[in-house]
């Protein structure tokens, strides 16, 4: 049991299963993503209330999913450094905060297009909106604080106590801004509280989250690669791999 | 009474993808002075300050009296003192103030002990000034006082001997020797020609330290 | 010199308690500072400031400022801790003070909350007794300016605690101060949300008492957490050095 935690932690043994990983990711997500979106565009059903300009869900959902996601991920591999000083989960951090915070931003942006014709505005500051901001902020500290530290160790370990603090104050910045929210514009119009989506609407939707969870994997492991890479660029293996791919 | 205070197993330390030291391995037994040795850069600091639980980016084990240091936290905390290349001194507090602060987690001693530890390392009369009317000597042997109450068996110091005058560094030689004498263990790191019976040497820096 | 010395180790009952350590920490971070007063005195004009900026910047209206007072009032001050929290631990790492903090047998985290409480006292608690004359200003009215003040007495603490996590993280890094407050900005924002909200519902009339609680919920969970966060994240900067 041990011996395969190990494992796992050993950036070669991952740079060689990733290899064969990645192909199946990107090749199985993009059909996914592609066939969620072209559905979703192209052939579901216009909506009752908002025409065709909620079609913009499906890169908003899964972009504004991921994004949260990416950040709990993050937490997770953050404790794995902290208890287990496995190298891989900092290369894991690295490597997908900069993806999280651009999913972030995307979300954002799809939220702010969508909100044009449907609340006549760019920006609001309601509650999903402002949260998502926070996370992007967030995201932000994260990269600034590992981009700061320059020691590989010290920057894994300060990076993961500042993502654990940050998943432990998620759910309370959510709470508080709905609070917040609710304060300031008791009547918005609610997106989400319609009645029940027909499937015609939501299988597509659900295929482009899941085939963009798959393409993510694919660009987290070709990061991680990357930072790994960089790191263990001294070592032996590394080097063999790189006369093995030159010549 | 042999058994090690200290043990080093295997110690490995890497800093920047430079291998400062690997397979490190000594005992620190009571009655003991060990002297780190090495050009500059070769990471005694940095052996010292794994050493006293400060920096924990090290492979290898330590083990304080035969069990591993992390279970043993509070108990080798207890029984060790370090002073670092930084004094520990606070310049807006007087030499009483300091010392009593620094003990202040550890012993509870009368100021009368206290006072008299300043006076016992040349700082008699300087007792109530604050700290930065004082000299860098000055300042770094309101930290010496602390050896002069401390009842810890090992003494983790770096660079000691750094400002301090020739009078002070007889005065500190002959403290650690007698120190040693009966029983303590210390183990320095300094630039000085230290000229002590019986003292072991670790000395780290031996090629460029390149992992190739 | 003559000192009578055998191997004995040192067991816990003969040494210090964790309360009396912790009571020297928090004392000597008082008498360090109260050695440097200008040190103090200059989050306060900072805050005081601040709020003066708004009716120079917006507006000097007395229904904006009524509407507008107590979130000018909670930025200014959330600022003006965050302005302070650079020197929470930099003093001590530059002199080697932190390493012996970190070296005492005592549990670390104690003495870090010590150390934030001891910062609370010389930052967040004169903000508190100074608001009420900025509350004036602001034209804040009726009970406004006391539940205000209620609202900062419970929520500086938090900021004090939370700012201790981000203090220890960029200990030692260049442009600390900026990246200190890119870290802990967000982490502040429910502390804020829910001072300023418990604020314009009391102007409204609606009872308090369950955001009150809940603010107090919030620096319950902060003494919990953030000295445990803090501790590691002192551990790691010094390891760093």
């Amino acid at each position: 049991m041990w011996q395969i935690f190990h494992k796992l932690g050993s950036p070669k043994w991952f740079f060689g299963i990733a290899a064969t990983l990645m192909p199946w990711l990107l090749w199985v997500g993009v059909a996914m993503l592609a066939a969620g979106i072209g559905w979703g565009l192209a052939f579901a059903p216009q909506d009752y209330l908002q025409g065709n300009s909620y079609r913009i869900i499906f890169i908003h959902v899964p972009a504004a999913f991921l994004a949260q996601s990416v950040y709990i991920m993050m937490a997770v591999a953050g404790l794995v450094t902290l208890v287990w000083r496995m190298k891989l989960a900092d290369v894991f951090v690295k490597a997908v905060a900069p993806v999280g915070a651009i999913l972030t931003f995307l979300a954002l942006f799809t939220g702010a297009v969508w909100g044009k014709p449907t609340w006549g505005t760019w920006w609001i500051w309601d509650a999903r909106l402002t949260s998502m901001l926070i996370l992007l902020f967030l995201y932000f500290g994260v990269i600034a604080l590992g981009a700061a530290i320059s020691d590989e160790k010290s920057s894994a370990r300060a990076v993961a106590v500042l993502v654990l603090v940050g998943v432990v104050n998620i759910p309370i910045i959510k709470y508080s801004v709905e609070w917040w929210n609710t304060l300031h514009q008791p009547a918005t119009f609610k997106l989400t509280e319609k009645p029940s989506m027909p499937p015609e609407m939501w299988v597509p939707l659900l295929l482009s989250v899941l085939g963009l969870y798959l393409v993510f994997g694919w660009l987290a492991c070709l990061r991680m690669q990357t930072e790994i890479l960089l790191r263990e660029g001294r070592t032996r293996w590394v080097k063999e791999l790189i006369q093995a791919r030159g010549s | 009474m042999s058994e090690p205070l200290l043990q080093a197993v295997n110690l490995e330390c890497e800093r920047d993808g430079r291998i400062l030291f690997r397979n490190l391995s000594f005992a620190i037994l009571p009655g003991t002075l060990i002297r780190v040795e090495g050009p500059n850069g070769s990471g005694k600091t940095t052996l010292l300050r794994i050493l006293a639980g400060l920096n924990d980016s090290y492979s290898g084990d330590l083990l304080w009296r035969g069990h591993d240091r992390h279970t043993y936290r509070e108990e080798f905390l207890r029984n060790m003192l370090y002073l670092g290349h930084r004094p520990g001194i606070k310049p807006l507090l007087s030499p009483m103030e300091n010392l009593r602060a620094l003990m202040a987690g550890r012993r509870s001693l009368p100021d009368k002990v206290l006072w008299q530890a300043l006076e016992g390392t040349g700082l008699d009369g300087f007792q109530t000034v604050p700290c930065r009317n004082l000299s860098a000597g000055q300042q770094r042997r309101v930290a010496l006082a602390r050896l002069l109450v401390a009842d810890e068996p090992l003494w983790i110091l770096d660079e000691v001997f750094t400002a301090i005058d020739i009078h002070g560094v007889a005065a500190l030689e002959k403290l650690l020797v007698e120190r040693v004498e009966n029983g303590g263990a210390v183990i320095v790191t300094t630039h000085h020609d230290l000229r002590l019976p019986s003292m072991h040497r670790v000395t780290l820096g031996g090629g460029d330290g390149y992992d190739h | 010199m003559t000192t009578e010395f055998t191997v004995t180790l040192r067991s816990p009952d003969t040494s210090v308690g964790t309360a009396t350590a912790m009571k020297a920490v928090f004392i000597r971070d008082l008498k360090i500072a109260l050695r440097q007063p200008q040190d103090l005195l200059n989050p306060l004009l900072f805050f005081v400031m601040v709020v003066t900026l708004f009716p120079l910047g917006v507006s000097p209206e007395v229904s904006f400022l009524q509407q507008a007072g107590s979130g000018i009032l909670w930025v200014a001050a959330l600022l003006s801790v965050l302005l302070s929290l650079d020197h929470l631990y930099r003093h001590d790492f530059d002199d080697g003070t932190l390493e012996q903090l970190v070296l005492q047998p005592q549990p670390l985290f104690l003495l870090v909350m010590a150390k934030s409480l001891a910062h609370w006292v010389l930052t967040g608690l004169p903000l508190v007794l100074l608001a009420p004359v900025l509350g004036v200003m602001v034209h804040l009215q009726g009970n406004s300016v006391a539940v205000l003040c209620l609202t900062l007495l419970i929520g500086t603490p938090v900021l004090s605690l939370i700012g201790s996590i981000g203090a220890a993280l960029t200990l030692g890094l260049r442009a600390a101060g900026v990246l200190l407050s890119l870290l802990i900005i967000p982490l502040y924002i429910p502390v804020l949300i829910f001072g300023t909200g418990t604020v314009t519902a009391a102007s409204e009339g609606a009872p308090v008492g369950g955001q009150l609680a809940l603010m107090g919920a919030f620096l319950v969970l902060a003494l919990t957490l953030a000295p445990f966060a803090s501790a590691a994240a002192l551990r790691i900067s010094l390891s760093n050095s």
